[in-house]
């Protein structure tokens, strides 16, 4: 094998987190980092942080971090002599990364052939197969393909997998026949959008079973080790959003199996650079997934408990050099977990929420690591991937990385964007997950609270930070009599008052100042408890609620109010003192819940539906959205056909108006 | 600046007796002020919620940018008088949009927002304040117009021969809001509910109108009357609703679709005001006064007769207790200086005494220095009057005394007076009492207003009456005398205190001690939303 001469510039064919996490290797190894990107995220932190970055000129992910050609330009323009894939995007497509080596480009990542003979997921398995690797019995589905008869030679339930990409995207569990024709209908849809490829197939669906994957890492010369096992069986919508090293699950003699099956899979296919072979690991036995031939997004927690970087070998052996490590230097230290924050909203079936992060404060730094692709005024694009940070705790046992990693959630400041901080939280510190009780049905099984409960004097204390704070910059932006007391009166006259609302609740919260500089809260009940002031007016709360002293951080965005103190979190909309329209009982138009692409109508003008009736599909966040009727109507428009380009609240669906009919 | 000391012995018995006295005083005002905001009360406010409205105070509590101040004018108007306490009417100085506004309002509970003596003089003292200080006038016009019963129960043929009114002279209020606007100071309606005949030309005369739906009433003559006139059967929407005058008539400017929505529109009218002050700008870094707020409680004596030290008051009330006094040698009953409340420069003139000639001199000497470099004057109040006696008259103590009047009340500066305890006889116009053109007049609790002393004024009336029984040749009658005098004794005492004064709107109201510094620096920023300029012409001095 020929020299490879040492990479000096390489080109992150990728964005957000990764990028940023390869750019921090860059910088260590001395080499120039160099992004692209799409125009949604030209303010991205990641562009910021390179030296060199390429503009892409487009918003979606075809017209930019899928577009060979582009990326090669993009290469040539900056003399990048390297291109690091990341994960997602083309790190799993063989085609581009010929393409790159074609150009004279060193390829971080195995070879195009092993990416293609591991890229389908059915050939994988057959080679796995051959190479004595267990597996789980499977069906392709193809145009001829009996799917009945398929479905009942593997048995319920079972599962419609994409054959192409991963994520979860396309994938569905079937239990029972009726859902099955659907079922594969939708996974084909999605796996078409996803990655242009409509092939799936059905698989053995094993209840009670954990994700338990191998890391590997492998040079150009033959030598390939195992980093031992990741856990990854927390995962809602078929996504994993906490992962751990090791696992819980695999005792030492499995563990010594699973390195040793991984590292003959990976020498059945001559592997080199780092990738992932997964199992499905159950009381019965493991059983061959798929291999992953790129970074794993979860590599965080195999660097944590080996003390190693994964992007520097991935680099390393790019450029042609020996493993840096062997078998035996590995030992596993200590536990680690990590937890991914996504811009969602675990209340809705974690459907993804884009927009701005208004603030982002990482807590708890000194026990954490913290990769994320954002910082404050970033925004989470609707075109891509909604995750905002993975958070990785590292200690000496599993039970103490769990705390540490749900304090450092906790003391995380993360406003204006939905997201799944507290669900982590709850799941971190759900007795089931600390006892390693951990399967693939976790979330559904034990259904942690998506968001942490909070007392009604929780509440009204914060409330009142609110309150305090609310009036300190009221008046410190006063432009006339600004020196005078809060609310001066000479008369009996209302007292001040301020109104807030959460998801749940809606709180009247009146106040005066007396003389001596004191307040007094009027609690909705009429009590009056009194509050002493020590610091307001800059976004730290500290005052005296009768006798004790309480301490909240306050910050107010648009209309909202983020306050948090020890306990966590919570969130006031502020109501305006005058009244709004209140929203129409019968609502006579349906708006996008986010931004998005039409794919599918249902429904014509004319139509009559009736409530829950499907109208149209929206895609969103590479997410399927359906539209359904609010209530039983005729629908006098439909605004947006298939195709369409939506934005947020734009009307999608008009209904005839009753009351002007009866008129 | 120097900072002044305080020799207050807060030990003291008299300072112990004196604050118990103030605090007996301030828990009567609040619960005077208490009984004020309840205006015609539970029942008829719980009617005003029924039908959807919101108590006056609650209107203008909406109005106000939250936490900013609101200084209400005459909050005790009409008590002890056959009107409600208040007199059914809120004036005030309230911050809307950051603009500096006077806020007047008709409360329909009490007697459904109609006018009486009391509430009129207390509206012409609101255009008043907007005029002179040069604030956007907001009105809530909800009025069922003038209050025809008049003093009831009265002897009709007794009440005619009392009258000194006619309805002849009527209607300024009218003229005044017009001329308001000529001066360019903005005038808003906001009419929350009826508003017939006279009172239609409230919005009438007002720059903007804003009227509310199905609430807003506005027409010259009600359907009765027209019935009357012509025999057209009319609604009162058709002839007078908020819809018909935004649509049809043109009267009213902006259609809100409720009292908060109205309020709202008021907001909006006058955040696009663009307001500019014209007056001084305060230094925003100050600091409080060194000496004790609540000191301020245990100074006055209830019976007035034990003096206390003006300087007393200075240091509590000035930025850091400076105090920069002028002429401190001379005249030293009444002390003269300079210094600064919540960042505005004011010059402070207050009694140690009875005002003698040289004290005159120098006072007239002051102001006229003050007018120099357009320094507003603040007067703080307590003075028996001049000082009486041959020596002094042949000393020229009036010739003295009236430089001193025509320094203020030529003076064109404006100028603020808290009454602080006695404020008798042309000391009180020396100091610039209400008659003498002041921008803010306020009064302590134990504070009294009169032209004499009551027993100076029953022992004069002994004498005169004396002087004339010999004159006539006649007996005098020791006992039927002591008799008179002893009741001429209590009604005076009883039309001096401050509490009466306040009443009949001869002042801007009580205030409670503590509360002196921040009313006047609410009337200093007040004062400045107007251009602040002395002269340097006044009448003829008699050397």
């Amino acid at each position: 094998m020929e020299d490879v001469k040492p990479i000096e510039r390489i080109l992150i064919a990728n964005r957000g987190e990764i990028a940023r996490r390869i750019i921090k290797t860059c910088r260590k190894m001395n080499i120039v980092p160099i992004c692209v990107y799409a125009e949604t995220d030209s303010e991205a932190p990641f562009v910021n942080e390179a030296d060199l970055a390429i503009n892409l000129e487009g918003r979606t992910s075809l017209e930019t971090y899928l577009n060979h050609e582009k990326l090669i330009d993009a290469c040539k323009l900056t003399n990048a002599d390297a291109v690091h894939p990341g994960y997602g995007f083309l790190s799993e497509n063989h085609e581009f990364a010929k393409t790159v080596i074609d150009n004279g480009i060193n390829w971080i990542g195995p070879s195009p052939e092993i990416i293609k003979s591991m890229g389908d997921k059915l050939s994988a398995k057959e080679i796995m197969k051959k190479a004595k690797v267990p597996t789980l019995p499977s069906v392709k589905i193809e145009q001829n393909t009996d799917i009945k008869a398929a479905a009942d030679k593997i048995g319920y339930p079972l599962l419609v997998k994409a054959s192409a990409g991963g994520g979860g995207k396309g994938m569905r569990v079937v239990r029972e026949k009726e859902g099955l024709a659907s079922a594969i209908d939708g996974a084909q849809r999605e796996a078409k959008n996803a990655f242009g490829d409509s092939t799936v197939f059905l698989e053995k669906w094993l209840e009670d079973t954990r994700h338990v994957e191998v890391q590997i890492i492998g040079d150009q010369h033959g030598n390939i080790i195992h980093c031992y096992e990741r856990e990854c069986s927390i995962q809602r919508r078929h996504q994993k959003i906490i992962e751990e090293a090791p696992s819980s699950a695999v005792t030492p003699k499995i563990r010594k199996e699973l390195g040793e099956t991984a590292v003959n899979a990976a020498k059945a296919i001559n592997y080199f650079s780092t990738g992932t072979v997964e199992f499905l690991l159950s009381d019965q036995g493991y059983y061959f997934l798929e291999v992953n031939t790129r970074l794993q997004v979860e590599h965080p927690v195999t660097e944590e408990i080996l003390g190693i970087d994964l992007v520097q070998e991935q680099i390393s052996i790019a450029e042609n050099k020996k493993l840096s490590v062997s078998q035996k230097d590995l030992e596993i230290n200590g536990h680690a977990i990590e937890a991914r924050i996504y811009a969602e909203d675990p209340e809705k079936n974690f459907l993804p929420s884009p927009g701005v992060v208004q603030r982002w404060m990482p807590g708890n730094q000194s026990l954490t690591r913290f990769d994320s692709g954002v910082e404050e005024g970033t925004t989470v694009p609707s075109e891509f991937d909604p995750m905002i940070a993975k958070v990785i705790s590292h200690a000496s046992t599993r039970r103490q990385a769990a705390k540490d990693l749900a304090q450092a959630l906790k003391s995380t400041k993360l406003y204006g964007i939905k997201n799944n901080k507290e669900f982590l939280e709850s799941t971190l510190l759900h007795e089931n997950f600390l006892e390693g009780d951990t399967t693939t049905d976790f979330i559904e099984k034990t259904n942690p609270p998506r968001a942490r409960s909070i007392s009604t004097s929780e509440l009204e204390e914060a409330a009142i930070a609110v309150v305090m704070e609310s009036q300190a910059l009221n008046r410190s932006s006063a432009k006339v009599m600004q020196s005078i007391r809060s609310g001066w009166r000479n008369s009996v006259m209302p007292p001040q008052s301020l109104e807030l609302k959460t998801k749940k609740k809606q709180l009247l919260i009146r106040y005066q100042s007396k003389r001596n500089g004191t307040f007094e809260i009027i609690d909705s009940e009429g009590n009056k408890r009194p509050v002493r002031l020590y610091t307001s007016g800059n976004g730290k709360l500290d005052f005296e609620l009768e006798k004790t002293r309480v301490k909240y951080d306050v910050i107010k965005i648009g209309n909202k109010w983020f306050v948090q103190n020890f306990r966590g979190h919570i969130e006031f909309e502020e109501i305006p003192r005058d009244s709004q329209d209140g929203e129409e009982e019968n609502s006579i138009e349906i708006k996008a819940p986010m931004p998005g692409a039409v794919i599918k109508t249902l429904k014509n003008e004319g139509d009559l539906v009736l409530k829950g009736d499907l109208i149209l599909i929206l895609e969103a966040m590479k997410m399927e959205h359906q539209i359904v009727a609010p209530r039983k109507a005729k629908i006098s428009r439909m605004h947006a056909g298939v195709g369409d380009q939506v934005t947020n609240n734009q009307v999608l669906v008009s209904f005839e108006d009753e009351h002007e009919e009866k008129k | 600046m120097p900072i002044l000391d305080s020799k207050l012995n807060k030990e003291s018995d008299s300072f112990r007796k004196n604050k118990e006295a103030t605090l007996e005083m301030t828990v009567a005002l609040e619960e005077l002020l208490e009984e004020a905001s309840r205006g015609g009360g539970e029942e008829a406010t719980a009617r005003l919620r029924s039908r959807g409205k919101m108590p006056l105070r609650e209107r203008i509590s909406c109005l106000l940018d939250p936490d900013s101040p609101f200084l209400e004018i005459s909050a005790l108007a009409a008590w002890r008088s056959p009107f409600t306490i208040g007199s059914g009417f809120v004036v005030g100085i309230g911050v809307v949009e950051n603009v500096e506004c006077l806020i007047l309002g008709h409360d329909p509970s009490v007697r459904a927002g109609a006018f009486n003596n009391f509430n009129m003089k207390k509206l012409m003292r609101g255009l008043e304040i907007a005029r002179e200080n040069r604030l956007p006038y907001i009105q809530f016009v909800e009025s069922a117009g003038a209050d025809l019963r008049g003093e009831a129960g009265d002897d009709p043929e007794a009440a005619i021969q009392r009258e000194t009114e006619h309805f002849g002279e009527s209607g300024r209020l009218f003229y005044e809001i017009t001329e308001l606007s000529k001066l360019r100071i903005p005038t808003i309606s906001l009419v929350f509910g009826s508003s017939t005949a006279g009172g239609a030309y409230q919005p009438g005369m007002s720059d903007y109108n804003i009227f509310i739906k199905n609430q807003s009433k506005v027409f010259l003559g009600g359907p009765p009357l027209v019935k009357m006139a012509t025999g057209e059967d009319a609604t009162d929407e058709e002839l007078g609703g908020a819809d018909m005058h935004t649509r049809t008539s043109g009267l009213g400017d902006y259609l809100a679709k409720d009292e908060s929505d109205g309020i709202r529109i008021c907001r909006e009218v006058v955040a696009h005001l663009n307001w500019k002050k014209l007056g001084p700008e305060a230094d925003k870094n100050f600091s409080e006064p060194v000496h004790e707020n609540d000191d301020l409680l245990g100074l006055v004596s209830e019976d007035l007769r034990s003096p206390f030290d003006i300087k007393e008051v200075i240091a509590r009330i000035t930025d850091s207790s400076y105090f920069e006094e002028f002429k401190p040698l001379y005249g030293p009953t009444l002390v003269c200086g300079w210094a600064k409340i919540h960042g505005y420069a004011v010059g402070i003139l207050g009694n140690n005494g009875a005002l003698f000639s040289e004290s005159s001199e120098k006072a007239a000497q002051f102001i006229q220095l003050c007018n120099q470099i357009n320094t507003p004057l603040i007067f703080l109040h307590n003075i028996t009057g001049f000082i009486v006696g041959t020596d002094f008259e042949q000393g020229g103590i009036t010739k003295d005394g009236s430089k001193m009047i025509n320094a203020v009340a030529n003076s064109t500066v404006p100028h603020i007076s808290i009454i602080l305890a006695s404020s008798y006889g042309a000391g009180n116009y020396a100091m610039s009492g209400r008659a003498f053109g002041t921008r803010f007049t306020f009064v302590w609790p134990l504070a009294k207003i009169a032209v004499m002393g009551p027993k100076q004024m029953a022992g004069v009336m002994s004498i005169v009456g004396r002087a004339a029984a010999e004159r006539k040749g006649i007996d005098f009658d020791e006992r039927a005398d002591a008799e008179r005098a002893k009741i001429a004794e209590h009604w005076a005492e009883e039309r001096s205190k401050g509490l009466y004064a306040t009443s009949r709107i001869a002042d801007d109201g009580m205030i409670d001690p503590r509360d002196t510094r921040e009313v006047i620096a609410i009337c200093l920023s007040s004062i400045s939303s107007n251009v602040v300029k002395g002269t340097k012409e006044f009448g003829t001095w008699r050397m």
